[in-house]
This record gives structure tokens, sequence and C-alpha cells, in this order.
């Protein structure tokens, strides 16, 4: 049901709409994801693809990676993930994903992972409000109250403060502005988590009804001619 | 690099015909404006107080009086919807940002002509 691609963030513009409207964009640059390994029912027990993201030189591949890069016949991959997915069982291992998977007006799910904050108090941890920093009010940034007495222990869950960001941030139904097949980009309407560079997965929407998916043979070319427009 | 990429793809989206112009210039701004189906141009006339961004993202701010009531309006300068900007005079000022006109009489905010 689902289909994806790698990709890294690139940085946030603005450009105009149909309508002459300023939109907010993120530019996701994905370079050909290569398919390295299908995994089957009767194999692994679920069905997926796993893609291959980014060149890295191949010192820094071990032998087992080789051995599996070569079986698709790729060049060692930075990024190895998984997608899962029935419809995407009959892509060939070796094929590659281009950004013509996603058209333009399609809704997305980005997942990325977000900045990290390092150690942090409740109020940017948790949106909590602070106390009132003066007449003699003694209590300005503190977590609150640990709960009652009774226990003897502070209640879990309870919020506290701590290490804030670098977690795998979701973001869903973004829409796809528009696909650049040259040079390789997705602008995607708003944010995306994560640092400028870092690796997002493009994934369609779970809650929005989205495009059916194609053939996998129409991928891989250069033409972008799907079925059907997606309901916005 | 990235940044080179950026600017890239937003490119296509850059008009190359917009004269030059700063704050302290008086400025006619020819905006499409649609109704239903109809489009029509309306001019907004006034100062230029400020001009902030780059790139895209670049905007302009119009200043004018109107019925004795200051309105100020902001454009995008590389907007499909604007028509065109002609420059009426150019003023000689010295600050980026013209904001203390707001709180000047119509006698005070004169500017002089710049040559």
């Amino acid at each position: 049901m689902a289909k994806g691609i790698l990709g890294t963030k690139i940085g946030m513009t603005q450009i105009f709409n149909e309508e002459g409207k300023l939109v907010p964009v993120t530019i996701v640059s994905c370079e050909p994801n290569v398919v390295l390994q299908k995994k089957t029912i009767e194999n692994d027990g679920y069905e997926a693809i796993q893609l291959g993201f980014k060149d890295k030189r191949a010192n820094l591949a071990n032998k087992p990676e080789m051995g599996h890069f070569a079986k698709a016949d790729s060049n060692p991959k930075r990024y190895v993930k998984e997608i899962a997915g029935q419809e995407l069982s009959n892509f060939e291992v070796g094929q590659e994903i281009k950004v013509n998977i996603f058209e333009e007006g399609e809704v997305v799910d980005v997942t990325g992972t977000s900045k990290g904050k390092g150690f942090q108090g409740v109020i940017k941890r948790h949106n909590q409000s602070r106390g009132p920093m003066s007449h003699g009010s003694r209590y300005h940034r503190g977590p609150g109250s640990m709960g009652p007495i009774d226990p003897n222990h502070v209640r879990k869950g309870k919020k506290l403060p701590g290490h804030m960001g670098a977690e795998t941030v979701t973001i869903q139904n973004l829409e796809i502005v528009k696909v650049d097949e040259e040079r390789n980009l997705l602008l995607i309407k708003g944010n995306v988590p994560g640092p400028k560079r870092g690796l997002v997965v493009v994934k369609r929407a779970v809650k929005t009804p989205g495009i059916e998916p194609l053939d996998p043979k129409q991928y891989t070319t250069q033409q972008n001619n799907s079925s059907e427009e997606s309901a916005e | 690099m990235s940044q080179n990429l950026i600017s890239e793809v937003t490119q296509a989206y850059l008009k190359q015909d917009i004269p030059v112009f700063r704050p302290g210039d008086n400025v006619k701004v020819s905006v499409k404006i649609k109704e239903g189906a109809r489009e029509r141009i309306q001019v907004f006339e006034g100062l230029v107080i400020k001009r902030q961004g780059s790139g895209v993202s670049e905007t302009f701010t119009v200043r004018k009086i109107s019925y004795g009531v200051g309105v100020e309006r902001t454009f995008p300068i590389h907007a499909p919807s604007i028509e065109s900007i002609q420059v009426i005079r150019r003023g000689k000022v010295r600050r980026a940002k013209l904001h203390y006109i707001r709180g000047l009489s119509a006698k005070a905010s004169r500017i002089k002509e710049r040559r």
C-alpha cells in the first residue's frame, strides 16, 4: 500500500503557485534510489523492498555489505532503509526509483530525525508555563508538583526535564508542490523534520487517499503519466 | 552548495524587468485583481518605506494616505500578480527603513527629491 523514496533535506524557500500565491516549500533532494533487496513472505515473513540511497566510498563498506550491494549491482550506499508494502514487491532488484513516483498535488508523510536540543527544562520540552518572576514568588521555571504523597514515589510519565530532540518525527499530510525530475528534487509544502543535509523518508500519506500505485515499470521512465489525481 | 541549489530552483520564478527603486521613492504599483472570472488592474500609488528579503522572497512596502488614513501594503516583488512597477519620483533619504514617517504629519514627512 505504500510507496516511498529516501532523500536529504536541502533547505527551505518560497515559490509562487498557479494562483500567484507565495507558498513556503522545503526542498528535498532524492538522487535515484536503488532497490537492493526484496523481502518476501516466504523468506522473511513480510513484504517490503530495501532501498539504498547516496553513494559512499568503497572503503567505508565492509565485506558482507559489499556482497549485498554487488547482488543488486549497485555502488555502496550510505543509507539503507526498507519501505513496506505489497505492491512494491513486483519491483526488481537493482531497479532505480526516482522522484517521478510522486506527482504534483500528491499528499505525503515525511519522516526524519529532529534537531537535537540537548538537556532541556519542562518549559521548552513540554510547553509548560513559568511561574511569576517577581513579587517573592520563588517559583520560576520548575516542573511543578511531583504528585500525591500516598504512592511514595513519582508516578510514571511525570513530565520532567531531560533530553529533547534528535528523535524520529513524522509530519503527515504534506503536499508535494513540485517535482523536479532534472535535478531529482521534491518541493514539499511546509517544513520537514531534521537539519539540512539530514536523511528524510518521503512516503505516501497514510491518512489521505492517494493516487493508486503505478506500474513499477513506469517509475523509472522519464514520463510522468499516472492514472488518478489525488483527492485534495 | 545547498544554497546554490535553492537559488537554482527559485531562478525560474524571478522577474527580470524590475525597475531600480529604493526606500524614499514614490511608485505606482499595478496589481492584477481577480473577481470571479474577470481580471482587472488596480493601481496602488505611494511611498516605498522598505524593501526586505532577497531572492524570490523579497518584498517591498508602499505607504499612502487614503482619505486621511495611512494605508500600507506589502507586495512580494516577484509576484505574478504585479503587472508593473513605475517609479514616479526618486526621494533622498538616509534610512533603509522609513518607519519614522508613520508618526509624522504630512508636512513633516516631505522627502527631498534625489537627482
